[in-house]
């Protein structure tokens, strides 16, 4: 009977115990910007989640350590974990929201959770940063006041693939095409502009989807590759699903520099299990990988040398380590600015919006910060709240990255006026959606 | 001392079969939902009704819906989060076919939606028992996960496949979309939920339940005494199946504001299907105490190392969770099978003869 009692105790804990959570809030520093942190070290797509989420805590703890915080504005630096699941990571929005004085941009690293996140950002008047991912439209500005997706869209991405295939083998015209993507929302994003792209350009596409579930298992999909032999494979892969596809591929034989992936599909943690059968494998990126970079440098001593990182330092300097704090480095910047324009220390999700709209990360700034070349001069407008920025492919060479094109441009011309009309589409049925006009 | 029924005499059958036959039972639920109903939405705080509350009404609803098919009707399924998904598109469908309609009503009509679906896959029920019927059902899941994610009608050939709720009025206030407030959404789930728990705990008690129960119990008895096997049991799968379908159209409208195919996946299924045994197959305040319990348990384990000042980082807690949420379900299964239902209902038996038990 005793068990019972303590059946029942647990119970009612579990049910009505949590009321005393409310009031667990620590006290608030003099001058602070909080920043929740969407991450994932859990689940299938820990494997990519976790060194974006070290980057992430490692830049925004180590200007902390170094600096106090920025323009003397500490930081609260808090993750919350996601799983990659949108359900997940909305109840990780509502819990953090509006915590220490509120959260002043959200990085939610999954489309899906983004996609539940852009109506919500105009009510709560919390910006969403989604770097490089997202919806693609979300890059015009007048009609996504509070959401930014630089430095680049998938749509924007792809054609810069695209544009690179045009320029090896005589041409994209012609050529098939295959398009392997896992089956969710951030998959499914960039295929309105291959579709187009297909008719424009004279290709043919492939479309090889793979669900979550299959992720791992994926020989029918290569099966499928090898009988219909595809001059060329695009990959818009995440977590489990990469290592997977090259380990695939490699068995195939498929020719690996004809297989290009997005830049979430090149990691060190996808390339790594394949090894050596990896190299030529080719992925685009808009950022540098390595730490030869005074502020990488600055996070080993100051963070992950001291203990304060969850990353082991052989890990600092991966692609997606260096993702996640090119990430902070574009909320620190932004933070910057918004001090710098509106005049306040502690900064609102609004003054938020305004530092991530004027935010310029030109070439001195970056050398500033002590990240010389780490990615080209970045910079964001009312109107265009992505930029086609100059992005470039990297190579495995079996044990590492490589360059092995110069940073060139997405087709901005093509791509622009796909990304309006997909704006006006999103909008049609939402008539009190809230626009900004920029002059 | 306080809880006795001495005293309250039934003096004709009716009363005798009230949903609540002791007066103080009576008391107990109306002092509760006038707590839920004028208390909560100004007190709480929106994280409290966005995450707490609301999904716990909702899910609710859904294990309502399951306890009807499984706990009632004895028919097992791995299909509730297919039929909720089957409620939500359904929903999401009408809201923009027909945007001038107001979408409580459709949110209410789209349950009939999953009725049909579920009715249709409660077909082979007759022939298929046990646990081979399960498996049916989750043929059903994936059918459903399925047409879901590859029918581009369902989600308007949305380029993401994700369904978005767009804003909705209703005299003015936001009730549906990112404007309406947590309040006002805390308000509509709730009433939705308590008006169908009250319609589902008449019918359990009535002529319909009891041939569910019969069919559950032994189903050649049953049949013997004049039950039809198969309109009993297409019945109980047509209105577990509108129960499941009209949560999953309150969980994307008024809790989610967008949802993909994950959101209906198979693991959904199961999380109803542990609410619904952890709860108490074949009650109705099992399905919200099961609810209750497996939905905030695993939050406040999450809040936990925060309340107690303790630093450990979010993935941690998040295993460690997933340790503790497994290990006290089979702790509850060991304890008491029955659910936490049985335990409320030991907790009655003591408090009558409190304060001097025998």
């Amino acid at each position: 009977m005793s068990l019972k009692k303590l059946a029942l105790g647990v119970a009612a804990a579990a049910m009505l115990g949590s009321g005393l959570l409310a009031s667990a809030t620590p006290a608030q520093a003099e001058d602070s910007v909080y920043i929740p942190l969407l991450t994932y070290r859990t689940g299938p797509f820990a494997g990519s989640g976790t060194p974006i989420a070290d980057g992430l805590h490692d830049y925004l703890t180590m200007l902390n350590e170094r600096d106090g915080g920025i323009g003397g504005a500490t930081l609260i630096v808090e993750e919350c974990e996601t799983g990659y699941n949108a359900q997940k990571g909305v109840e990780c929005y509502e819990s953090t929201k509006g915590n220490h004085n509120g959260a002043v941009v959200y990085n939610p690293f999954s489309t899906g959770i983004t996609l539940q996140l852009i109506p919500k950002a105009p009510i709560d008047q919390i910006p969403i940063l989604s770097m490089g991912y997202g919806l693609s439209a979300t890059a015009v500005g007048a009609t996504f006041p509070w959401t930014f997706n630089a430095p680049a869209t998938y749509w924007s991405q792809m054609s810069a693939i695209i544009k690179y295939i045009d320029t090896q083998d005589g041409g994209v015209s012609g050529k098939k095409i295959g398009f392997i993507y896992l089956d969710v929302g951030y998959g499914r994003e960039p295929i309105p502009l291959l579709e187009q792209l297909a008719v424009d350009m004279g290709f043919e596409v492939m479309l090889v989807p793979v669900g979550v579930k299959e992720m791992q298992s994926q020989s029918s999909h290569w099966l499928q590759v090898r009988r219909e032999k595809p001059d060329w494979m695009i990959m818009w892969g995440w977590g489990a699903m990469n290592p997977t596809a090259i380990k695939e591929a490699a068995k195939i034989r498929y020719p690996m520099d004809h297989f290009i992936g997005v830049w979430w599909s090149g990691g060190n943690v996808d390339l790594n299990p394949a090894g050596e059968d990896g190299t030529g494998y080719m992925s685009a990126n808009f950022h540098a990988t390595g730490t030869d970079f005074p502020a990488i440098q600055d996070i080993l001593t100051h963070v992950v040398n001291k203990g304060m990182s969850q990353a082991s330092a052989d890990t600092v300097g991966d692609n997606y380590y260096n993702r996640g704090m090119m990430n902070s480095v574009l909320i620190a910047e932004a933070i910057h600015t918004a001090q710098t324009i509106t005049g306040n220390v502690s900064i609102s999700g609004a003054d938020m919006r305004v530092g991530l709209e004027n935010l310029n990360l030109s070439e001195e700034r970056l050398a500033e910060l002590g990240l010389a070349g780490f990615t080209n001069a970045i910079r964001v407008t009312c109107e265009d709240h992505a930029g086609a920025h100059p992005i470039y492919l990297q190579q495995w060479t079996g044990s590492g990255w490589n360059a092995v094109s110069d940073w060139f441009t997405p087709m901005r011309d093509r791509v622009r006026p796909l990304l309006e009309a997909a704006a006006v589409e999103y909008t049609a049925d939402k008539p009190d959606w809230q626009t900004q006009t920029c002059n | 001392m306080l809880y006795r029924e001495a005293g309250q005499f039934k003096t004709n059958y009716r009363a005798d079969q009230a949903v609540f036959p002791i007066r103080q039972d009576f008391i107990g639920i109306a002092a509760l939902l006038a707590v839920l109903f004028l208390v909560v939405p100004f007190t709480f705080n929106d994280y409290w009704l966005n995450a707490i509350m609301i999904p716990t009404m909702i899910f609710a609803l859904a294990a309502i819906g399951l306890n009807i098919l499984t706990g009632y009707a004895g028919q097992l399924s791995l299909g509730t989060g297919g039929f909720m998904g089957v409620g939500a598109y359904a929903c999401y469908k009408l809201v923009t076919i027909f945007p001038e309609v107001n979408v409580l009503i459709h949110i209410l009509l789209s349950g009939f939606f999953a009725a049909g679906v579920g009715f249709l896959f409660g077909l082979p029920s007759l022939r298929i028992k046990g646990f081979y019927l399960a498996v049916a059902t989750l043929a059903s899941q994936f059918f459903l996960e399925w047409a879901f994610g590859r029918v581009a009608w369902l989600y308007n050939y949305n380029p993401s496949g994700a369904i978005e709720v767009p804003n909705q009025y209703l005299f003015g206030v936001a009730i549906a979309g990112a404007p309406a407030s947590s309040v006002t959404r805390y308000i509509i789930v709730l009433t939705i939920v308590v008006a169908l728990a009250l319609i589902a705990s008449n019918l359990v008690r009535g002529r319909f339940g009891r041939a569910w129960m019969a069919v559950r119990d032994m189903d050649i008895a049953a049949e013997l005494i004049g039950i039809r096997l198969l309109p009993t049991k297409l019945l109980a799968f047509s209105i577990s199946s509108y129960y499941a379908g009209v949560a999953g159209a309150l969980m994307v409208f008024m809790w989610l504001g967008a949802a993909e195919v994950e959101s209906f996946d198979i693991n959904h299924s199961f999380l109803i299907l542990f609410m619904v045994i952890i709860g108490g197959l074949g009650s109705i305040l099992g399905s919200f105490l099961g609810a209750a319990f497996i939905w905030n348990l695993p939050i406040l384990l999450r809040a936990m190392p925060k309340y107690f000042g303790a630093d450990i980082n979010a993935a941690t807690v998040e295993h460690v969770q997933f340790m503790i949420v497994g290990g006290l379900i089979i702790f509850f299964l060991i304890v008491e099978p029955n659910g936490l239902a049985r335990l409320w209902s030991i907790a009655k038996e003591k408090l009558r003869r409190w304060p001097f038990p025998y």
